[in-house]
């Protein structure tokens, strides 16, 4: 067991119990605050298996960016300081989540382990520059219909809200 | 790298870490002093008040640490600690010569943008946890104008990046040639209003409007954890003069080089933070609908006009 190996049981295990605080927690702003530690021990991951520029540029959309939305939104609508109650769900649906989460565990555990169930070999090509070929050269296809989803997602959103406003305001 | 040299380079992080701020404030005392008919602190230390800061220091550890009943007391507790590490880890990988720095990794520039976004979380979490609803205000005007000034933020930084074709702040300071002052004016002009905006420095202020919202997230704060804020803040602007003194003025390069390099880096970063500190005393703050109207109908369109410039340039440059 190298160093390497315990550091990446380290973060992995931080990011598992993180992940897991995050959805049992019944303080709403602290479920975001876990889903921060989470993210960030995930970029821990990437870093300790040598993806740098992914684990940074982790840090900067996910937690710099994307909890901070989550936290805006949770601010201007309800964040209480303490345990709420008001937005649990019924043990019917908490059982089904735990079917649900635990079967895809397994399934993609199986395939990762069927498939990489060989020998470990280092990479140690994971550069800035390798990581920019792949992407815009054997991946541009994908990468840029998500880029395309993106455009129709924050379009979709734009018309929504101008549909809502050209509605009669003053029949409150 | 040997233990002992990684043990030193993180010292003298460390002490330019507490030693910088301070002279960042001193300057902003006396400058404002000055500029508004007065004398400023004249007697802490004796010669023009320059222990003031000290003082103000000695006073904070003195004054009892109060967290109030109503607040989340764990997150209330961490949140100035958060806002603090986050401006010492960006601090350790901003060179200021070619071989002086704290850490050296391949994507630096990514480094600090990203540690940077972690500090306006502390100050998410003050406002938050503070209980306290002028905080609240504050919170998420903090939160409204982070989520508009990171994008040109990161966009002025990435023509920067592709002009030296590197994400390490190292290679663009070594990239860098007195060209662009003016190939990449506008990517700077974009920075610098950015980053006053990220460290809610007037004119960009509205988060602690002290007018409005007493003193934003900060309000439930005293003694040790509220200085934390403060210094979080000063240490910000150090660490904000010290990238755009690399990424646009070459950082070390100048007259002798190799013998004062570290110094013009300084010396340039300084120059910076003044500009920053005179924007404070020069401008009334803006209305928070005037803030999102520059970010987005001025700064974003500026920053992607800038990108292809530098993309257009990088490109006729290699031919």
């Amino acid at each position: 067991m190298t160093a390497y190996d315990l550091c990446f049981a380290i973060v992995g295990l931080l990011s598992a119990a993180s992940g897991l605080l995050a959805v049992t927690t019944k303080h709403l702003t602290h479920a975001a605050l876990w889903l921060v530690v989470c993210l960030g021990s995930l970029a821990g991951c990437y870093l300790v298996l040598g993806a740098e520029l992914v684990a940074l540029v982790q840090v900067l959309v996910y937690v710099g960016a994307v909890v901070v939305l989550v936290l805006f939104a949770m601010m201007v609508t309800r964040a209480p300081i303490g345990r709420s109650t008001e937005h649990d769900t019924s043990l019917t649906q908490r059982a089904a989540a735990v079917v649900v989460a635990a079967s895809t565990a397994v399934l993609v555990g199986a395939v990762l382990v069927s498939l990489f169930s060989g020998p470990a070999r280092r990479i140690d090509v994971a550069g800035t520059h390798a990581l920019a070929t792949e992407l815009f050269g054997t991946w541009v296809w994908p990468f840029e219909l998500l880029s395309l989803l993106l455009l129709i997602a924050v379009v979709t959103a734009l018309a929504l809200t101008r549909l809502r406003s050209e509605a009669p305001e003053d029949d409150r | 790298m040997t233990v002992t040299e990684v043990v030193l380079r993180c010292l003298i992080v460390l002490v330019g870490f507490l030693v910088l701020p301070l002279l960042i404030g001193q300057t902003e005392h006396k400058l404002m002093a000055h500029m508004q008919g007065r004398l400023g602190p004249m007697y802490a230390g004796g010669f023009h008040g320059w222990a003031q800061l000290v003082a103000d220091g000695v006073k904070f550890v003195q004054k009892e640490d109060v967290v109030p009943s109503a607040a989340d007391k764990p997150v209330f507790r961490f949140a100035p600690a958060l806002a603090l590490a986050s401006y010492l880890m960006a601090l350790a990988v901003v060179p200021l010569g070619p071989v002086t720095w704290g850490a050296n990794v391949p994507g630096s520039l990514v480094w600090v943008l990203a540690v940077g976004g972690i500090g306006t979380l502390g100050t998410l979490m003050a406002g938050w946890s503070s209980g306290n609803k002028y905080s609240l205000l504050g919170g998420l005007r903090a939160a409204a104008q982070l989520i508009s000034y990171e994008l040109p933020l990161i966009l002025s930084c990435a023509s920067f990046a592709m002009a030296a074709g590197s994400l390490s702040l190292v290679a663009i300071g070594h990239a860098w040639t007195p060209w662009w002052l003016i190939w990449q004016l506008p990517g700077a002009l974009v920075f610098l209003v950015a980053a006053t905006a990220e460290l809610q420095r007037p004119p960009f202020d509205m988060p602690v409007a002290d007018s409005e919202l007493v003193f934003g997230p900060y309000t439930e704060y005293t003694g040790l954890r509220f200085a934390f804020f403060l210094l979080a803040e000063y240490a910000g602007i150090v660490v904000m003069s010290l990238l755009l003194a690399v990424l646009w003025l070459g950082g070390w390069t100048g007259p002798f080089d190799h013998q004062i390099g570290v110094l013009w880096t300084l010396l340039k970063g300084f120059g910076i933070a003044l500009v920053i500190l005179w924007m404070r005393m020069s401008w009334p703050r803006l209305r928070e609908d005037q803030l999102q109207r520059i970010a987005w109908l001025w700064l974003v369109p500026l920053a992607l006009l800038q990108i292809a410039i530098t993309a257009a340039g990088v490109v006729l440059m290699s031919r």
